[in-house]
């Protein structure tokens, strides 16, 4: 099996994307959604709830694991790639098949072909990168012929204790920059802040926004709040949250939980004998920047995301107009406003985010942004940008059903610095 | 005084923390492209090769661009500190590079209110000793 490289569309002019039409996601699974792995029960470590996912995909789309010939996936799902195993393994393991980390805290394609009996898999690729580049990946793959009908796996784990804690004394490598300065998530609240002072808005105008988002997310059963804490979240709620640093709260970041999710996509050809609509991937795009110098700031960020935005555009020769489901990424929070206005969704341009926030994004008004619920309305699992809009465009979302046109869905993540776009629609193009 | 986290420099970075046990700034500059890079890296980003790459020394004097307070941060070893202040400046002779900082002496690490950080005022580099032969720049206020 090759490792291939540069499958990518990141560099202008990226051109209309020649598989257009020929690569169709069609169902989805997931596993329960929990907060954390309690280290002892196998059934709901991260593998176990993979492997439930799987299933759950495999019966939505009416195939066998026998129809599956490709698996893309993301071993572990997050960030930087880094295993979860790295703050918390080695330990004492159990028996096979959870002999090593492999199947609680990480899960890799192999594993999965092996425990679950998958016997005409032909290719395999545990990327490790973002669910976005994934679903890029796959329609890549596909469109280039190495796979017929693929799962994409995205496992998401959480331990017990704080959430990526360093406790290291000195510094290596890319670290050495911000950790000799005690610089961290106050990254993400300089930029906004920077944000804020050139357009003359503040942290307290996102409230509309994240209380938009829990109240969509409560209407997405796989929804961390939906599962366990559906109570209401209300702006006040928002406007007290604890500050982790200047202009970022606790409510601006995403929940770690624990969850996994897995997608069928297959050929157009193929797609039209399964249980589920068609949802044609029209167009794939990524990019990876750096910063100017040290730290990113606001010009950086307005640069790259005009970039990206544009390439998606070029890429799928769709305009702002024809998005009828819009799915920026919000972990964090404070960065979903560059996105909306660097693909003028809805009109919307630089510095007037907030502005849109406080009009109407309701679920059923004329501008149902992130009508899954994000990260913020979900927890730390990102698949709600898949699975949304992809119920959305097979017009059974349920009561998350927008009421206006469902055709084209763009989805995009993850940073500013490191983003990949999926465009979809119910057409092949 | 300490610091909670010390550096540990590699090949790409070790004239920089040399530089600053003499009590230089230096950042990369690339001649092909005429432009500055910090921080430190094996090859010129725009270029992509070493070939034109040297160090140049800076003024050290520098402008503050915007800052932020840390409340809870990932860091262990500086949660004693918190909340803490860290402050960006920007090169007077080149505002494309930017620097860490956090402007101790100015402004301590009693944060319990929003500080009154003048933007856009000048500063001058120091160097702070992190651990015995390590030392660092920090910024402090031109008054
Ligand atoms: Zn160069």
């Amino acid at each position: 099996m090759a490792r291939e490289v540069n499958w990518e569309r990141n560099h202008d002019p990226v051109g209309i994307w020649n598989g257009r039409g020929k690569a169709a996601l069609i169902a989805r699974g997931h596993s329960p959604t929990d907060r954390r792995w309690d280290g002892e029960s196998l059934d709901k470590s991260l593998g176990a709830f993979m492997m439930i996912a799987v299933q759950n995909a495999l019966d939505d789309a009416g195939i066998t694991i026998d129809d599956v010939d490709g698996i893309i996936g993301s071993a572990g799902g997050q960030p930087g790639g880094a295993p979860l195993s790295d703050v918390w393994g080695p330990r004492p393991y159990f028996d096979p098949p959870y002999d090593s980390e492999d199947g609680l805290t990480h899960v890799t394609g192999q594993w999965l072909r092996q425990q679950m009996g998958f016997k005409n898999i032909k290719y395999i690729n545990n990327h490790g990168d973002p669910i976005w580049n994934l679903i890029g990946q796959a329609a890549q793959a596909i469109a280039d012929g190495r796979a017929e009908t693929v799962v994409v796996t995205y496992p998401n784990g959480n331990l017990p204790g704080r959430y990526h804690q360093d406790p290291t004394n000195e510094a290596r490598g890319p670290a050495v920059w911000p950790n000799t300065w005690g610089w961290g998530l106050s990254g993400q609240g300089f930029t906004f802040n920077q944000y804020c002072q050139k357009y003359g808005t503040n942290h307290d105008r996102m409230a509309p926004f994240v209380v938009q988002e829990r109240k969509n997310g409560l209407l997405w059963e796989h929804s961390y709040y939906a599962q366990h804490e559906p109570g209401e979240f209300t702006e006040e709620d928002y406007l007290n949250g604890r500050m982790i640093a200047r202009d970022l709260s606790i409510f601006d970041c995403d929940r770690p939980v624990l969850a996994a999710a897995a997608y069928i996509m297959t050929t157009a050809e193929k797609a039209k004998d399964m249980k589920q609509t068609p949802v044609y991937i029209w167009d794939h795009t990524e990019s990876l920047f750096s910063p100017r110098s040290l730290v990113q700031t606001i010009d950086d960020t307005e640069e790259w995301t005009d970039i990206q935005a544009q390439r998606s555009y070029n890429g799928s020769g769709i305009t702002a107009d024809d998005i009828d489901v819009f799915a920026p990424y919000d972990g964090f929070a404070v960065f979903t406003q560059y996105y909306i206005e660097a693909w003028g969704w809805r009109g919307v341009k630089r510095g007037e985010a907030h502005d849109f926030y406080a009009g109407d994004i309701s679920l059923k008004g004329p501008n149902p942004l992130n009508s899954g619920g994000g990260n913020m309305g979900t927890g730390r699992m990102r698949t709600v940008f898949i699975t949304d809009p992809l119920e959305q465009l097979q017009n059974r979302a349920g009561e998350r059903q927008i009421t206006g046109r469902a055709e084209i869905a763009v989805s995009h993540g993850v940073l500013p610095v490191r983003a990949a776009t999926v465009v979809r629609s119910t057409t092949p193009g | 005084m300490a610091r909670p986290i010390v550096p540990v420099p590699d090949p790409a970075t070790q004239p920089f923390w040399d530089a600053c046990n003499e009590g230089k700034l230096i950042v990369q500059y690339c001649s092909v492209c005429d432009r500055r890079q910090f921080p430190p890296e094996a090859a010129c980003r725009d270029c992509g090769f070493n070939f034109h790459l040297t160090w140049q020394e800076t003024s050290g004097r520098a402008k503050i661009v915007g800052y932020s307070i840390t409340y809870d941060s990932r860091l262990v070893q500086w949660h004693p500190l918190q909340p803490f202040l860290n402050v960006i400046v920007a090169l007077e002779e080149d505002p494309v590079i930017n620097f860490h900082t956090n402007l101790i002496d100015d402004f301590g690490t009693n944060l319990s209110e929003e500080p009154d950080i003048p933007i856009g005022a000048t500063c001058e580099v120091q160097f702070v000793e992190a651990e015995p032969g390590r030392m660092i720049p920090e910024w402090k206020l031109v008054k």
